[in-house]
């Protein structure tokens, strides 16, 4: 047992997991954000359509990640949750609604009070559930007031303006993976309205993200040190986002399909990277590290077990859903 | 007025396992069902097993989903209502919980699909496999998620070490003394509550004269299976209530209203108890029974609630009535099921609109029993969340106050209301769509539609039926 770190192998995998999570519950959730502005109901119609087969998969992330979390570094579960008590409410409220949108709409008929419910359920489950994510980004950055390992502060700790900027940043982001996601699954005047929102989208994302990196800095020492100190090397990590950015910008200009959305994808993974470096190794900022906050030992190889047989499968099937839902959705198709 | 964030908090899980519970107590005996009538049209190649598991299935998609939706939330709540008690016991109850959330991914990702749209699209023998694989799956949830619980009512295999319990032994902390026998008495309330919904509802389509073939199968099969299941059950559940006395006998007097220890203890049918007063202000009993039923001997010792100081007893007159509430209902079902079987000679059975319509009443009887249970059980721990080890005052979360606890309570409560409502709605018009008089098949052809368990249905959620037809 003490070959290993299993500490920093559960690291790796729940850092794995809330990565999957992001990159794909994101667009969809972005698809529920857009859902409003949408041109019409048709184009509301292939919207649900291109991520209705996936979408229940990419929960399945945060899912795992939240029994892992508790699993493998239970102090993690035992502070974020009770900081964040009103915000994970929120979170969940809006999934549980948008979950049942999801499944209902499609059986309301057009024209009936119901469908017009749903839609709202969907696009206000999502939007919420997305602010209420950024948030919990923000609160992680800001870091925890603990004693003895417990959550000590108030309940509103986590609303202050920076959580409120990175819950906006992240449902301007989600929303951007939804235009990109759109544009690679629709045609017609849906694609074009998709093309047509995908360069203020992406302005302000580049707006908030240089906000939160220069503000980021300033509020923590600790990211302060990690940016401007010796470790030069992780600059790569926002030139690359600055790149992804800009072919976002030149691929969509140019009409390409596929481009843009793997560049959105580009763009968020180097953030999440970017935070990670800038955070590690405090799992609960600012007082305790992965190692602190680890379970046994005993208990996270038990499920350790477990967790490398059946992640092969989940990987295999999620690759598969999506293939098998390639290509673009049209109106009219599938469900009616 | 004080805001108790422990009550509140308990109030707030209370509601939403409950919420939770009623699904995967009903798709877990469904989907063993479905698996039964998958492999008897496998064999006999009759068209009406097939019709059956179509509709069931159908409707298993519905269930499955709302257990899925509401199922999210819970897994929460451990960290957002009871931190302490999260960390404490996250050594045991976190790979526990991640083994259940895994066994369903795996479970879904590998077989769900084919079973809900396989049919037509892969081998017989494959979606009979699928079928059988979905309905195991199911118990390996059960089987995880029961471990914990029972280690949290009879804890074992562990050690406090600074607060947190560590495990020294996986097999005992799992197979701890109270699981064998709640796992038993769980799995059989799942195969009954199905059973008097798969009966209800094929009472009701037989008295409106709808596939009268297929469903008078379907319930002939569910009250043999019930007239062999409800006594058992009673057996079983006499089982897990000796395992309760052995363990945890303060909860076991509650149970019986039994307040001082004493010879000879009477089964009390009726009683007011007063927590306060430590007694019943009113009581009416079957002498000696409850010695009889517990020692087995008519003087046998029963100990009263009071060997446990007033702090450590549960809220009595909560699970004295749960308790009841329970036993009246299985006895209830017994019943029921007896008549069933007097009803056959001369397949009566099918034709007694009395005893249809009382079937068709019958299909709520185990939803409530289970939860009656739930409440006997859990309330009955009360103060403890690990018997004997930590309280629910030690494991609530530290910060929370009562004001938040409150909030959220009402939140769940709007939004399982809601959604419960929709659900519920939908779930009965699937099933008044579900077996038509016709027997031509509606053919969708849904390969382009998304793989997703409500796809299995094409049921629409608001038009009018009666007006618009299938």
């Amino acid at each position: 047992m003490e070959m290993f770190d299993l500490s920093l192998i559960w690291a790796l995998i729940i850092g794995f997991g809330i990565m999957m999570y992001v990159l794909m519950d994101g667009f969809d959730l972005g698809l529920g954000i857009l859902f409003p502005f949408a041109p019409d109901e048709d184009a509301r119609d292939v919207m649900m359509n291109s991520v209705a087969p996936v979408w229940d998969g990419n929960e399945t992330w945060l899912v795992l990640g939240g029994a892992g979390l508790l699993a493998a570094f239970p102090l993690v579960y035992s502070v974020f949750l009770p900081a964040l008590y009103i915000g994970v409410f929120l979170m969940l409220a809006g999934l549980v609604f948008r979950g049942v949108a999801f499944e209902l709409r499609f059986k309301s008929r057009r024209d009936r009070r119901g469908r017009r419910l749903w839609n709202l359920a969907f696009s206000g489950g999502s939007a919420v559930a997305a602010f209420a994510q950024g948030a919990v980004v923000g609160t992680y950055i800001q870091g925890f007031a603990t004693e003895n390992r417990v959550y000590v502060g108030g309940p509103f700790d986590w609303l202050t303006p920076f959580t409120v900027l990175t819950g906006i940043g992240i449902m301007i982001g989600y929303a951007l993976l939804g235009t990109t996601w759109l544009i690679l699954k629709s045609e017609g005047y849906i694609q074009r309205w998709a093309y047509r929102l995908t360069t203020p989208l992406l302005l302000a994302v580049l707006v908030i993200f240089a906000i939160i990196s220069i503000w980021t800095p300033l509020v923590n020492d600790v990211v302060w040190e990690r940016w401007f100190g010796h470790l030069h090397v992780i600059w790569v990590l926002p030139a690359l986002t600055l790149l992804c950015m800009f072919t976002v910008y030149w691929a969509s200009r140019r009409g390409y399909e596929v481009l843009p959305f793997i560049a959105t994808l580009g763009t968020f993974l180097f953030t999440y990277l970017g935070l990670v470096v800038s955070k590690w190794p405090w799992i609960v900022p600012p007082n305790y590290t992965i190692w602190d906050a680890a379970s046994a030992p005993e208990s996270q190889l038990f499920l350790l077990i477990g967790v490398l047989f059946v992640l092969p499968f989940v990987l295999v099937y999620t690759f598969w859903s999506y293939w098998v839902f390639r290509g673009k959705v049209r109106a009219g198709e599938g469900y009616h | 007025m004080e805001l108790d964030p422990v009550l509140l908090s308990r109030l707030q899980f209370a509601f939403v396992v409950s919420f939770h519970a009623i699904f995967p107590v009903f798709t877990i005996g469904l989907a063993s069902y479905l698996a039964v009538l998958h492999g008897l049209f496998y064999k006999t190649r009759n068209p009406a097993w097939d019709r059956l598991a179509q509709l069931w299935t159908r409707v298993f998609a519905v269930a499955f989903g709302m257990g899925v939706v509401s199922g999210i939330v819970m897994s929460f709540q451990f960290g957002t209502n009871w931190s302490n008690f999260s960390q404490a016991s996250a050594n045991f109850i976190g790979p526990l919980l991640s083994y259940e959330v895994v066994t369903a991914f795996f479970l879904e990702a590998a077989f769900l699909g084919v079973l809900l749209f396989g049919r037509g699209r892969v081998p017989q023998g494959v979606h009979l496999f699928a079928a059988v694989m979905v309905a195991l799956g199911t118990f390996i949830s059960t089987f995880w998620i029961l471990a914990a619980n029972s280690w949290m009512h009879t804890p074992a295999g562990v050690e406090l070490v600074e607060g947190t319990f560590r495990v020294t032994s996986w097999s005992e902390a799992i197979f701890n003394p109270s699981f064998p026998f709640r796992l038993a008495h769980m799995a059989m309330a799942s195969f009954i509550t199905g059973g008097f919904v798969v009966a209800g509802v094929s009472a009701w389509y037989l008295l409106i004269g709808r596939d009268v073939e297929a469903n008078r199968k379907a319930l002939s099969m569910c009250l043999w299976m019930l007239l062999v299941l409800t006594p058992t059950q009673a057996l079983v559940g006499d089982f897990h209530g000796l395992n309760t006395f052995e363990h945890q006998p303060v909860k076991l007097s509650a149970m019986e209203g039994n307040w001082e220890t004493r010879r000879g203890a009477p089964f009390l049918v009726f009683a007011l108890p007063d927590q306060e007063a430590q007694q019943n202000r009113f009581e009416i009993g079957i002498p000696y029974a409850a010695s009889l039923i517990l020692t087995h001997e008519l003087d046998g010792e029963i100990p009263g609630i009071v060997e446990a100081p007033p702090e450590e007893q549960p809220p009595v007159a909560i699970v004295f009535w749960a308790f009841r509430v329970m036993v009246g209902l299985g006895l209830l079902m017994i019943a029921v099921s007896l008549v069933g079987l007097y009803l056959r000679r001369g397949g009566r059975v099918y034709h007694s609109r009395p005893y249809l319509q009382t079937l068709r009443l019958m299909s709520v009887t185990p939803f409530v029993a289970v939860l009656a249970g739930w409440i006997t059980t859990e309330s009955g721990r009360a103060p403890w969340l690990v018997y004997g080890m930590m309280t629910h005052a030690e494991g609530v979360t530290p910060s929370l106050t009562g004001g938040m606890a409150l909030f959220t309570l009402l939140g769940y409560v709007a939004v399982y209301g809601v959604i419960f409502y929709a659900g519920t709605y939908y779930l009965t018009r699937v099933i008044r769509y579900g077996m038509q008089p016709k027997d031509e098949e509606v053919v969708v052809d849904d390969f382009e539609t998304p793989k997703r368990p409500w796809s299995a249905t094409h049921t629409p959620f608001d038009d009018d039926p009666s007006r618009e037809g299938a």
